[in-house]
């Protein structure tokens, strides 16, 4: 059973502000998507490797040179908020 | 004919003897595009440069230089595909200011073609939709009829594609976003094998699933784009180097010595009876072409929902964690940013930019991955993934290709089903196994409903097994001559 103080932790772990009325509204929502999904449970499953990549990675080599693709001004060019060269953000210590 | 009903090759024979410049052709369709676009909501930018593009492309070609297959040919692409210079907003209020500073490798492939961006289609937030309805900039509507959704999450591009505002588009597929919305349009849509077609610079929304195609009005316009698009490219290490195969020569149209599969499992109460219909008249005509009819039994089908939501949702929870509101997307408004703590900082911004459903995806894949649970969901899924994918190279053992319904049901309303996201979810029944199992599969139209909504049939076919895809898809497009209906949309 999923409550909304479930939902408020996940909320936290998935860095995302919610309100209490959408919290219950997750909480209602979760639980029934979930409780679809646990069927997968009846699947024997013993010993079977988890598949992550559907289809075989072939490995390739390339030279290891150096190429400037994008320069400073277009990485910043979508800063929401700079000074100079430097993305500006809250205090992080 | 009208130059907007032509295909690529007609195009190219008529811009190639000058019959038609390349500013024509892109002049016709960009304003086509402007003009009906305030109806369908397709795109949710045009590039205002296409048409100097295009005149820049008239001054090589009057130089005697040959640009290209795809010369002044006005291509949609999905906003999930970075074009460089171009808004790229993914259909999200967090990358709505989104301008990228390089083409993805798609783009650049089309464009090195001669190929001209003619605007950037809508789509649900993401790419994480069936309906086109969780798009931050509006529903789309389906050209055939406007109360209906066109599907998603590429429903921009089908919608465009149907209407015929370019020659042809690209769309993103995850579970069925160009299967589905293309089968709802009635158009071509083509999801390639995993590892076929770069993902470089396409925004990521499950790593393991996501592949672009294209979405055409006829196979073989869907063959040209393919082979474009096509082959390994070093900025995705998971693309392939097997060669790419040529699936433009005109095929015999003949499935003699063809083995055709049909899933035991996917003959469910809940198939609607147009969609039963249409199916069965594919597969009389498949046997009427000469091909062997096999059932093949593929249980763990069943598990393809939960699975691939649990794959998708936990891939994605992981994908978007980049989406913070520092280097680029959406950032609140702080009155000041000293006095706000970084984590708090974090949440406003992703809690402000990100729409609900795209909230849910992350919000269940962060449970499905957190500890205590990893095991139950996200390893489990994984498990589940493995064998289902064995079950699908077995039946390849049986049948050339197999056929099935893209969806239960023709297009449904807008508003109709977007209240409830299980229900949502499980539109998506037929369509997500091919992602899960890195097959490739494409939605080709083949009927219609009794309301005048046109139906798709899906055809999947082994990894990198396009060609026998290609072969029975040309022989039952010739038998359903479709490709000549065109929806009537007036601005």
């Amino acid at each position: 059973m999923i409550n909304t103080s479930d939902i408020e932790k996940i909320a936290q772990l998935s860095r995302l502000e919610i309100t209490p009325d959408r919290a219950k509204e997750l909480a209602d929502q979760l639980q029934r998507v979930l409780k679809h999904f646990e069927q997968i449970s009846h699947v024997d499953t013993k010993g079977v490797e988890p598949l992550i990549t559907p289809t075989e990675i072939e490995t390739y080599w390339r030279e290891d040179s150096v190429v400037q693709e994008l320069t400073p001004e277009d990485m910043l060019a979508n800063a929401p908020d700079k000074i100079g060269n430097l993305f500006r953000v809250p205090p992080v210590i | 004919m009208k130059t907007t009903d032509l295909s690529i090759k007609e195009l190219r024979n008529k811009i190639q003897s000058r019959e038609l410049s390349a500013t024509q052709v892109v002049e016709t369709f960009f304003n086509r595009a402007q003009s009906l676009n305030k109806k369908l909501n397709a795109f949710i930018t045009l590039n205002e440069r296409a048409i100097d593009e295009a005149k820049h492309l008239d001054q090589r070609l009057a130089a005697g230089e040959n640009p290209g297959p795809l010369t002044g040919m006005p291509i949609a692409i999905k906003d999930m595909l970075c074009t460089q210079g171009i808004k790229t907003t993914a259909g999200s209020k967090m990358l709505s200011q989104f301008v990228p500073p390089y083409d993805s490798t798609v783009v650049a492939r089309l464009k090195k073609a001669g190929a001209i961006v003619i605007g950037k289609t809508n789509l649900d937030e993401f790419a994480m939709g069936s309906s086109n309805e969780t798009s931050y900039f509006g529903a789309v509507k389906n050209p055939w009829n406007l109360d209906y959704v066109p599907g998603g999450s590429s429903g921009g591009s089908a919608a465009a594609q149907a209407a015929r505002l370019a020659v042809a588009s690209i769309g993103t597929d995850t579970g069925g976003s160009i299967r589905q919305p293309a089968s709802f349009c009635g158009i071509v849509g083509v999801k390639p094998t995993y590892g076929r077609v770069s993902r470089y610079g396409i925004v990521a929304y499950a790593s393991s699933l996501d592949q672009a195609g294209p979405m055409t009005t006829t196979v073989s316009d869907a063959a040209e784009i393919l082979e474009i698009i096509s082959g390994h490219d070093q900025h995705d290490s998971t693309t392939s180097q097997k060669k790419v195969p040529n699936l433009i020569v005109p095929q015999e149209k003949s499935m003699k010595g063809f083995k055709i599969g049909l899933i035991k499992e996917y003959e469910t109460d809940s198939l609607n009876a147009d969609v039963r219909k249409t199916v069965h008249s594919a597969v009389e005509t498949a046997k009427m072409l000469g091909a062997e009819i096999i059932e093949i039994n593929l249980p763990l089908t069943q598990y393809a929902v939960p699975i691939y939501y649990l794959v998708a949702a936990s891939e994605a929870s992981s994908n978007l964690a980049r989406y913070d509101g520092v280097r680029f997307g959406h950032r609140s408004d702080f009155h000041s940013l000293a006095a706000i703590e970084l984590e708090k900082f974090y949440c406003r911004n992703r809690g402000e930019g990100f729409g609900s459903e795209v909230q849910r995806r992350i919000m269940i894949g962060t449970y499905a991955l957190s500890s205590g649970y990893y095991d139950a969901y996200y390893n489990k899924a994984g498990q589940v993934r493995r064998l289902l994918t064995e079950q699908f190279r077995n039946a390849f053992q049986k049948c050339d290709v197999i056929l099935s319904p893209v969806s239960t049901t023709p297009a449904f309303k807008i508003g109709e089903r977007i209240a409830d996201p299980l229900t949502m979810y499980l539109n998506d029944i037929f369509t997500t196994s091919t992602n899960l199992a890195g097959l490739p599969g494409m939605s080709l139209p083949f009927g219609f409903s009794t309301q005048g909504l046109p139906i798709g049939v899906q055809l999947t076919a082994d990894h990198f097994n396009e060609e026998k895809m290609f072969t029975v898809a040309y022989a039952l497009e010739a038998a359903a001559h479709l490709s000549e209906r065109i929806p009537n949309v007036n601005a």
